[in-house]
């Protein structure tokens, strides 16, 4: 049943009393509506401000959020109210769909929040109102293409494992990605150039030789413009061949206009070279060249202003369809008045009806050459009442091709600007975001420094250094660390995982004894031999901690296989600061142990300043951005 | 023949319909509108009695569970790539995507395409207040990507690399290219009893009651809500 018409049932089944007397059977038993409540008013509150209404206003619509038991999920025992969370600005015009019957768009809201609004109270946009429907479907469409032009610029995302034909697209389609591109764009366009400037200069007369009067160029230095057209076709045929080798799908491509433009532009100069000994087709053979002229199209993907002007044709086409339409019809109308009007006059120009064409589109388009004049009065007359028309048969059309070729250009514009801005955005995007992930690993230092701060018994600067996290810190922050236990792997930071790294591979070098032969999971050495020595040095290196300056905590995880007892449990045991894991295995136990040790500053004198910025990190407050 | 002669008219019927639209200028058709069909498929759940009896939720519970729920997802149905990207913004280091696809594999239980409220209701009913073997038979039944009853060991083998993915580049031990693949071996020798190379429910049920360990860890979402 249609969703509006629920509210005139009552009326349905009332009028149904004209069926009684006709009927002959009995009729079916009347259903009883239980929960008979008397019409109450609800109390709907959206983000603290209150909007009443009956419930029978609600009603109306059951399939809206508002109107079916959905609602009830929104309920608030103590406060016998619906809350919900939402703009209340947006929520006055669905309030008053209901109501009224007519949803109205406000024009000041952004169109992507109304539309959140509307899908979140499961209003479909097709009810617009008719006074609205139109506001709102033009800036959808805007929005739509605004974001289309963002998902395109995601193409200069470089995917991994791309083929070398996959390289060699990307590189053409977007010269900018690499320098290779840049260059063979920039070699191209050059040639494209010279091309199009030999095949003017091949026409301007040279001047005269002795035999000959004024030749043009091309005959005179027959070889060396020969030469330089040879050279820019091969360019250009390489350049054809390398990008169908490319294509995704050649056929697409072959299909495609660009290729179409190539293919035309170096086809005459092969047909030349065939043909060449054939006298008879010569005069073809001349008139290919004109083709030569295709050339300057290829200046079409160099150009985004030429792209932009074809693209706007394109999207105009049907306004000058009707242009063209509409102008040949005044062309054959004129045509005939004037032919028939001059028809009396001796050695009238106005011969035929096609010969008449051609005076009314020179004197429609107002260029007037004067070739063709009309001589008769009614002629005149005529010819005076065809110039006026004209003007206005062309000025009508005309606005509307440069008003969308205006939206076009303006969109790219603000489609390039977007790009050069997205560079920047993206960063401080990226930096909040690790904000999130830094968070985590701030807490598992406050974590470990607060669990050694406790062995220590120093409270009150335990006090001092730690903010309490939110419990949904918290709990994320323990889906984190069960995570980390499934791996047996733990987060670090950036500047860690290139610390480590650089280590691994300075160590392989040096180090002889290889740690644990079988292990399957390397630790690097260099970090077992520098926990080796630490183990020596330091007793007790909780009273290192001053918690003033935060020494930098070093958190290892170190698996042993099969050797649990390495390393003696005495002094060890009050760093065990994480239950010991038990992961069984065939043979012997593995251990996760993860022990943090300050690294005293002379072991380390470099890691201090790697840690340099992350200690920085951890005393500063910053200002968490959460991600959730 | 007569195929292709079909098409062939229809083709010629599109370009003179075309041509008479081009002349008249009623070239440009609602093309743009072509694109944004209804694709607000709106889906309301049960009431909310129905829902609580059929979960072991209270009705504060499923409040709080539909108000979220129906926040990330206004239209109230999840899509695949919806879920991947709300589960990504938990593990910012990594890649979740291929454990967001299993996750949902899991919980699209009618096999539609889409998450109601209803089918993550019914989820999170059985992963939170499920007995000890409902819970175990859901994990069970996310590991056996094509439901067939038995886990092999490639199943196996993608559920770890997905999970591994998770932890992102920059972990320390530097993570390896076989560390998952360990992992599963480890795995396979404590769970597989008989050794034929899969895991069956029961002997996956049977290994985890042993370990104290999975026990225990299956207590930890008693009080996630």
């Amino acid at each position: 049943m249609a969703a509006g018409v629920a509210a005139w049932l009552p009326f349905a089944r009332a009028a149904a009393i004209g069926w009684m007397p006709i009927a002959n059977c009995p009729m079916p038993v009347a259903p009883r509506d239980n929960s008979r409540k008397q019409d109450e008013l609800i109390i709907l509150n959206v983000s603290g401000r209150r909007f009443q209404t009956w419930r029978t206003t609600l009603d109306r619509y059951p399939d809206t959020l508002l109107g079916s038991t959905e609602k009830d999920f929104f309920y608030n025992e103590e406060t016998k109210e619906f809350f919900f969370d939402r703009d209340p600005d947006a929520f006055r015009s669905i309030l008053n769909f209901y109501r009224t019957g007519k949803l109205h768009y406000p024009r000041h809201e952004c169109i992507s929040a109304y539309d959140e609004e509307l899908i979140f109270f499961g209003i479909i946009p097709e009810i617009i109102g008719d006074c609205c429907y139109e506001e709102y479907k033009d800036r959808k469409r805007e929005n739509l293409e605004r974001l289309q032009d963002d998902q395109e610029e995601n193409k200069d995302i470089k995917l991994p494992n791309m083929n070398f034909r996959e390289t060699m697209w990307r590189a053409f389609e977007n010269p900018h990605t690499s320098t290779m591109a840049l260059v063979f764009y920039y070699v191209t366009g050059f040639f494209i150039a010279v091309s199009v400037i030999t095949n003017v200069v091949e026409t301007v007369p040279c001047g005269s030789t002795a035999n000959h009067k004024d030749m043009p160029c091309g005959e005179r230095y027959t070889v060396a413009f020969f030469c330089m057209d040879t050279a820019c076709v091969m360019i250009f045929t390489v350049e054809y061949l390398m990008r169908l080798f490319a294509a995704p799908s050649r056929y697409r491509f072959m299909r495609s206009v660009m290729s179409i433009i190539d293919v035309v532009a170096i086809l005459p100069y092969y047909i030349g070279l065939v043909m060449t000994n054939n006298e008879d087709v010569s005069g073809a053979f001349v008139t290919l060249r004109v083709f030569r002229v295709f050339r300057i199209f290829k200046f079409s993907r160099h150009s985004q202003g030429l792209r932009i002007l074809g693209y706007t044709l394109k999207s105009c086409a049907s306004e000058l369809g009707f242009l063209l339409f509409s102008l040949t019809m005044a062309i054959i109308i004129f045509a005939t008045v004037m032919f028939y009007a001059e028809k009396g006059s001796s050695s009238s120009k106005f011969t035929s009806i096609p010969a008449s064409f051609w005076y009314t589109i020179v004197t429609m388009t107002t260029l007037g050459y004067g070739d063709m004049v009309p001589k008769t009065i009614a002629g005149k007359i005529f010819g005076s009442i065809c110039s006026l028309s004209g003007v206005l048969v062309i000025a009508l059309p005309v606005p509307v091709i440069v008003s969308n070729f205006s939206r076009i250009y303006h969109q790219n514009q603000r489609a390039d600007k977007r790009r050069a801005q997205k560079k920047a955005r993206l960063a401080r995007i990226r930096i909040s975001k690790s904000g999130s992930a830094n968070a985590f690993l701030q807490s598992k230092r406050n974590g470990l420094l607060s669990e050694l701060l406790e062995l220590t018994g120093k409270e009150e600067d335990e006090q001092k250094l730690l903010k309490s996290p939110s419990l949904l810190e918290t709990q994320h922050h323990h889906l984190l660390h069960c995570l980390e236990k499934t791996t047996a792997h733990e987060f670090v930071d950036e500047q860690l995982y290139e610390h480590n790294c650089l280590e691994t591979a300075l160590q392989t070098y040096r180090s002889s004894s290889p740690a644990i032969p079988d292990s399957p999971v390397t630790t690097c050495c260099g970090r077992r031999r520098e926990r080796n020595h630490d183990e020596a040095n330091t007793t007790l290196p909780c009273s290192h901690l001053v918690p003033s300056h935060q020494d930098p905590l070093l958190e290892l995880s170190a698996f042993q296989m099969q050797r649990c007892d390495l390393r003696p449990p005495g002094d060890r045991s009050k760093l065990n600061l994480r239950t010991n894991d038990r992961i069984s295995c065939k043979s012997g136990r593995i251990t996760t142990a993860i022990i943090s040790l300050p690294t005293p500053p002379a072991l380390t004198p470099d890691g201090d300043s790697l840690h340099g910025p992350t200690l920085r990190s951890c005393s500063s407050n910053i200002v968490k951005v959460s991600a959730l | 023949m007569s195929q292709c002669r079909k098409r062939c008219k229809r083709q010629i019927n599109k370009v003179a319909r075309y041509f008479y639209r081009f002349l008249m200028g009623t070239l440009t058709q609602d093309s743009v509108e072509d694109d944004f069909e209804l694709s607000t498929v709106c889906h309301r759940p049960e009431s909310m009695d129905k829902l609580q009896e059929q979960t072991k939720f209270t009705k504060k519970e499923l409040q709080v569970l539909y108000r979220g729920f129906k926040n990330e997802c206004p239209s109230g149905v999840v899509n695949e790539e919806n879920f991947k990207t709300i589960y990504s913004q938990f593990f910012p280091q990594g890649d979740s995507s291929m454990y967001a696809h299993f996750l949902f594999e899991a919980f699209d239980t009618n096999k539609n395409g889409s998450v109601s409220f209803e089918d993550f209701v019914f989820g999170l009913s059985i992963i939170l207040r499920g007995t000890i073997n409902d819970r175990l038979n859901w994990a069970f039944n996310l590991y056996d990507l094509n439901k067939d009853g038995c886990i092999t060991k490639e199943e196996m083998l993608d559920i770890m690399k997905s999970i591994y993915d998770m932890m992102g580049k920059y972990t320390y031990p530097t993570m390896q290219d076989d560390t998952p693949r360990e992992h599963v071996e480890t795995f396979f020798q404590k769970m597989d009893r008989n050794k034929d190379g899969v895991v069956t429910i029961e002997e996956f049920i049977e290994s985890c009651k042993k370990d104290e360990n999975i026990m225990q860890s299956m207590q930890l979402f008693d009080n996630v809500i």
